[in-house]
């Protein structure tokens, strides 16, 4: 098994040890409730990136409507607590099958086509359920839903203060990152970077092209609904925008592409950079922040586009040893 | 009596959908691209439209002229800086193009133009009109009609003229098209300004008739989508048949069912559609 997982080089492995030690540190570092708050907020954003990153980077599949797992994974618990009183923890993992199901469902019609109609398909179903939820009473209509307010047990996830959830989300990205080094690694992460460098050629080669695809955009979307499950419980409230909006998709696109789609650290470098920004753009701008943020998050995609559609990671790939090569000369 | 008035009003409307659809399926049949901003386009469509009644005054020929030459142009711009650069590029860089160009888009105009929305000041089309018992009103019908003549002029350009056969030269074989004295850049880019400048002039028939939002430009984009779904990808004719089938499911639903289920039911079609018939009505297999 040791022998099958290619190990990372000594310099990068330093770096994944100090950055571990730097993420299990922080809270305890800043103990002000707003540096834990940014701390959570950058670990939730780096899982759903991380998520998105398993079948829209590594696969090349880019789906833009990833909220629709995030979404399900968020209200499923919080609607199993408010019509049976089912703890959230059980809710949880009711939530992530339901968005496997759904992953099924979207992807068995869509990836007999080119990769253009999953894109579209992804973004028309994020939709249609964001206004249907919005409508359906049942499900908290257009007002959303809410958690427990008061533990009755640790099984329901309802803490004091931000510290046991940055723990909680910060052991299920070491999961999620865990899981997909091993899969890079194996025959599943060959098939996958096949698929997205020429579908024809991989199927060509023997590659199982659809049935990859769908495995990914399944866990993918597991993994996804597990983000959206944390957030519901942290949060203790969901509705329609907050679960399902273009925005929770958007973010895990850009975060993502800015640190470079189908990299292992990729989507957790974009989340890096961009959480801090934006925490001090609504600080800044107030309120009405959400708008400029958005404004800023169009501009980047746009320029990751046109210049840099490898990410941050890329870049640094390519300009790192030029600038080693200078410090050797001077 | 009000069934009839809603299916023709729904008509209407679809007309208007066909128009700024074709822009689309043009972009994808020309192109293999998709383009994530068209919707904004239209909006924008419409904020120019505004802009001119507003500053000069002008009546519904200049406006709509003025948004369709913006549009245009600014179709132009997109694909001189933007696309020509990522379009044979990876797919992640296509897509995230134009979606972040349709963020941008949207976005600018909620900060220029605030999330309230607008109306037309008054104009040469305002009133009703009756005809054969049911009333309808002018500007709709001016918007209704205007889109069909125009989509269908689009059709014929694209079909009849030397013009059209370059470009369907360039969608063939790029190289074959140049070494027959095509530049494919020239015409990609005036197929950008063909597609964005029926969108602006979409947009400006839609605000002389309704009032509108900078998020309206997400609604037209996904009709667009299911518009150009429903008539098969690169089909202009196609978009025009689609168009007007979404204007009448879309009026019947909100009449029967009630306003916010509309959206649900066009959506429902386009899942549906993706699921049973992903090439179109018309497409081929």
């Amino acid at each position: 098994m040791r022998k099958l997982l290619a190990q990372p080089a000594s310099g990068q492995r330093v770096s994944i040890c100090l950055l571990a030690i730097a993420l299990v540190l922080y809270p305890l570092v800043f103990s002000d409730a707003f540096y834990r708050d940014i701390g959570v907020t950058f670990l939730l954003a780096a899982i759903s990136a991380s998520a998105w990153n398993i079948v829209g980077g590594y696969a090349g599949q880019v789906s833009v409507g990833h909220s629709m797992f995030f979404g399900l994974g968020a209200y499923t618990p919080l609607l199993l607590y408010t019509l049976w009183g089912w703890p959230p923890l059980a809710g949880i993992p009711v939530g992530i099958l339901l968005s496997i199901g759904l992953a099924i469902i979207i992807g068995l019609p869509t990836f007999r086509l080119s990769g253009h109609y999953f894109s579209m398909a992804t973004i028309a179903v994020a939709e249609l359920i964001r206004i249907f939820v919005g409508t359906w009473a049942l499900v908290g209509g257009a007002i959303g839903l809410q958690g427990p307010a008061l533990a009755r047990g640790w099984w329901d996830l309802t803490f004091r203060g931000d510290l046991p959830y940055y723990y909680i989300f910060l052991a299920v990205l070491a999961l999620v990152l865990a899981v997909t080094f091993v899969l890079e690694q194996r025959r599943f992460g060959y098939y996958l970077r096949a698929i997205k460098s020429s579908e024809r050629a991989a199927r060509s080669l023997g590659v199982p092209v659809r049935r990859t695809k769908l495995q990914a955009l399944a866990l993918s979307a597991a993994f996804a609904a597990m983000a959206g499950s944390l957030y519901g419980v942290k949060t203790g409230f969901i509705d329609p925008d907050s679960g399902f909006g273009i925005l929770v998709s958007v973010q895990m696109v850009i975060f993502a592409a800015l640190g470079g789609a189908g990299t292992l650290f990729g989507p957790l470098i974009g989340a890096l950079i961009l959480v801090p920004l934006q925490t001090a753009a609504n600080t800044w701008f107030g309120g009405g922040g959400s708008g400029a943020t958005f404004v800023i998050y169009g501009g980047i995609i746009v320029l990751i586009a046109r210049f840099e559609p490898g990410g941050l990671f890329d870049l640094w790939r390519r300009l790192a040893p030029l600038l080693r090569r200078r410090a050797h000369a001077a | 009596m009000v069934l009839v008035q809603v299916i023709v009003g729904g008509l209407l409307l679809g007309a208007v959908y066909a128009l700024f659809s074709s822009g689309l399926t043009l972009i994808w049949g020309m192109m293999n691209f998709i383009n994530f901003a068209h919707g904004e386009f239209v909006m924008l469509g419409m904020y120019v439209a505004w802009l001119v009644v507003v500053w000069l005054g002008g009546g519904p020929a200049v406006f709509g002229l003025a948004a369709a030459i913006a549009l245009f142009a600014l179709g132009v711009a997109v694909y001189a800086l933007l696309i020509r650069h990522v379009v044979r590029g990876p797919m992640l860089a296509q897509i995230l193009s134009s979606f972040g160009l349709a963020l941008l888009l949207r976005y600018t105009a909620f900060w220029i133009f605030s999330a309230n929305f607008k109306t037309l000041p008054q104009t040469s089309l305002a009133g009703t009109v009756a005809i054969g018992g049911i009333y309808l009103p002018v500007a709709q019908v001016v918007a209704g009609l205007v889109a069909v003549t125009l989509t269908i002029a689009l059709h014929l350009l694209l079909t009849r003229s030397a013009f059209g056969s370059r470009l369907l030269a360039v969608a063939e074989d790029r190289t074959a098209a140049m070494l027959m004295g095509i530049r494919p850049d020239r015409m990609q880019a005036l197929t950008w300004g063909l597609s964005a400048g029926a969108a602006g002039i979409a947009g400006a028939l839609l605000a002389a008739a309704y009032p509108w939002s900078p998020s309206v430009g997400e609604t037209f984009g996904l009709l667009a989508f299911v518009t150009v779904a429903l008539g098969g990808f690169g089909s202009v004719l196609g978009s025009l048949y689609a168009g007007l089938i979404i204007g009448l499911i879309e009026a019947v639903s909100a009449y029967w069912l009630g306003a916010i289920y509309k959206d649900i039911v066009v959506y429902g079609l386009f899942v549906a559609l993706l699921w049973l018939r992903p090439q179109g009505l018309m497409g081929k297999a």
